[in-house]
């Protein structure tokens, strides 16, 4: 959790660096340069917007398929749980340039190889709320399921995965917020998106590319946010008598 | 119908058997109440009829079959099945929760629909109104019986029903446990009941079988239970004021007949008439009911004096305390400890009078037992 967001907090911080030693310098400021640049290059933004979506809905929608099953298997296998929980916890806290950099030798360079490393940085926040949001239906619930001659596979899909939607939900909510901004330091091993403006930016100390990259990565990050909560309040309020 | 043979369950990490070597016949048709103390082993004996736990050894007899042999998804399925906390489950709608089983057994939507709205009236829920809310809109009464009905709904032969009426206030109880016993009467289902409370027990047992530590102490019926206990410790389960117990096993409606008393007014009954009757009633009090008998109040000697009027709607007071007739005489007790009266108006389900018990009837019915 902490890695990623220094690393992106570096970059803006650089990004302010040089953006403050030139408004010393030079005429135009740093804002209506910025403005012209978004003017002068929306073809390509919109495309880098693009493949950032692109390259987060798939980590994720992977993600969550990987992290949903695990969760539910660690539901029923608690002795396992405590080892998946801790892998996963320790993959999250692995900076994203080494997890980046360990990728490259094993998938060579490109899209794939950002998925993956994304893939495994979403893959603990889903995990733990799939498992914990099974563990916390009372049990009487799931007792009444069985009781009634409900079999094992129903009493997953009818009871035990609608009951923990709401907190899995969430989880996939977290993940995804986080992934939108490692997802820019994917760009490194040639994932495209918009970090891909903010590393030329930094190498050709082009400060509008730097700060239109990092405010594109916030807005994709905040849509994501709003959407998905707007989502979860919708399934929590199933069953809390509104619908 | 369920029969038991030398069944025993051993948890894994404990030394001693939850269940010890039990032997138990429900006949069909029957309610078999199992009673204790908590941790005796009785919710465990009725989780083992639908496999929720296996017997560690000893075989189970369902309708004859070997439970132990059949495969756990169909044995449940026509066992209803209704546990203290009810486990409604609180995504889905009354209506869906109440469908889970004909949802199981893939029966036809317009055959399901019938049946659960068939189910709702009959445990008083109007499917209209309550058919589409979610089980956290309901109060704990409601929720029980949702859970009865859920569990009834395929009307299976046999129900398991541990502590259902558990979670509510002892009014609401009484008034579930009447209800349950008036469908019972209809529906004639093969119960395990389980319960703690041995008011319950003796109130809804067809037969009673007292547990403790895991084994089986005594399975008689009631009446039995409370004239010859078998040792110290049923004794002291169905306690000493064994003849007060008695007032659960007698219904109301068994001694309305025997009761004489003063007939009811209506409401255009002139006042001496009133009078008259007032003075000859052993209550002091003469009811009031309207053109179709239905209860409408109950007039006192002290109202005659306080109030003026002609007839005897112009004296008449609400009356707080009416039971219906298949209520105990234990409930009759209770409504009229906490009216304050000596006396409780006895109405069917429409309201309509049918009489009134007094104090003194419930003290005849004692003695003569005693």
């Amino acid at each position: 959790m902490v890695s990623p967001m220094i690393s992106l907090l570096d970059l803006l911080y650089a990004a302010g660096n040089r953006a403050a030693l030139l408004t010393q310098a030079a005429a135009p400021s740093t804002f209506a340069r910025t403005i012209q640049y978004i003017q002068r290059r929306s073809d390509m933004l919109g495309d880098l917007v693009l493949e950032h979506l692109w390259l987060v809905v798939v980590s994720v929608g992977i993600a969550v398929v990987v992290s949903v099953i695990l969760g539910v298997v660690i539901s029923y296998r608690t002795s396992l749980a405590s080892t998946v929980l801790a892998i996963c916890q320790i993959l999250m806290t692995i900076p994203s340039m080494a997890m980046l950099g360990f990728m490259v030798p094993l998938f060579g360079i490109g899209f794939t190889t950002g998925v993956i490393a994304l893939i495994l940085y979403a893959l603990l926040p889903v995990v733990r709320n799939t498992y914990t949001g099974i563990r916390e239906i009372s049990p009487a619930v799931v007792e009444s399921a069985v009781g009634m001659g409900m079999s094992e596979w129903r009493v997953l899909t009818k009871i035990k995965i609608p009951l923990a939607r709401p907190v899995i939900m969430a989880g996939i909510r977290t993940a995804t917020v986080m992934v939108v901004g490692i997802a820019a330091i994917a760009a490194y091993v040639g994932a495209g998106g918009l970090g891909e403006l903010i590393f030329q930016g930094i190498s050709r100390s082009n400060e509008p590319m730097i700060i239109v990259g990092a405010i594109g990565v916030s807005i994709i990050a905040l849509v994501f946010d709003f959407v998905l909560s707007w989502g979860e309040r919708r399934l929590a309020a199933i069953g809390k008598g509104g619908s | 119908m369920i029969k038991l043979e030398n069944v025993t369950k051993k948890f894994p990490g404990m030394e001693k058997p939850a269940v010890n070597d039990l032997n138990l016949e429900v006949k069909k048709g029957d309610v078999c109440v199992l009673v204790g103390p908590s941790g005796c082993g009785k919710t465990t004996t009725m989780k083992m009829i639908n496999r929720i736990h296996e017997p560690t050894s000893g075989t189970i007899y369902v309708d004859g079959e070997d439970a132990l042999k059949m495969d756990p998804i169909k044995l449940r399925l026509d066992i209803g099945y209704v546990i203290q906390e009810i486990g409604l489950f609180p995504h889905m709608t009354i209506e869906e929760n109440v469908a889970t089983v004909p949802n199981e057994k893939n029966w036809p939507k317009d055959k399901t629909k019938k049946q659960v709205n068939e189910m709702l009236k009959l445990v008083g829920l109007d499917p209209e109104v309550y058919g589409n809310r979610y089980p956290s809109a309901l109060s704990g009464g409601q929720r029980q019986r949702v859970g009865v009905a859920r569990a009834m709904v395929s009307d299976p032969p046999i129900m398991l029903m541990d502590e259902p009426f558990g979670a509510v206030d002892p009014i609401t109880r009484a008034r579930l446990q009447n209800e349950f016993l008036r469908i019972q009467e209809r529906i004639e289902k093969t119960i395990v009941f389980v319960t703690h409370d041995i008011d319950e027990a003796i109130k809804m047992g067809d037969s009673i079988a007292v547990m403790r530590n895991g084994n089986l102490i005594q399975h008689s019926t009631p009446d039995e239970l409370l004239s010859s206990p078998k040792d110290e410790f049923v004794a002291n389960l169905v306690g000493r004021n064994r003849s007060i117990k008695r007032l659960h096993l007698i219904r109301i409606r068994e001694i309305l007949e025997e009761v004489d008393r003063a007939k009811p007014a209506p409401e255009d009954m002139p006042l001496d008439d009133i009078k008259k009757r007032v003075s000859d009633s052993d209550i002091r009090s003469v009811i009031v009911v309207d053109n179709d008998n239905k209860l409408k109040g109950v007039i006192g000697v002290s109202d005659l004096k306080r109030k003026t009027g002609e007839v005897a709607a112009d004296y008449m007071n609400e009356i707080e305390q009416s039971i219906t007739s298949d209520a105990t005489l234990n409930d009759a007790l209770s409504v009229m400890l906490e009216a304050g009266e000596g006396y409780v108006a006895v109405v069917n389900e429409d309201d309509v009078y049918q009489g009134t018990i007094t104090l003194g009837d419930l003290l005849n019915v004692v003695k003569e037992d005693s």
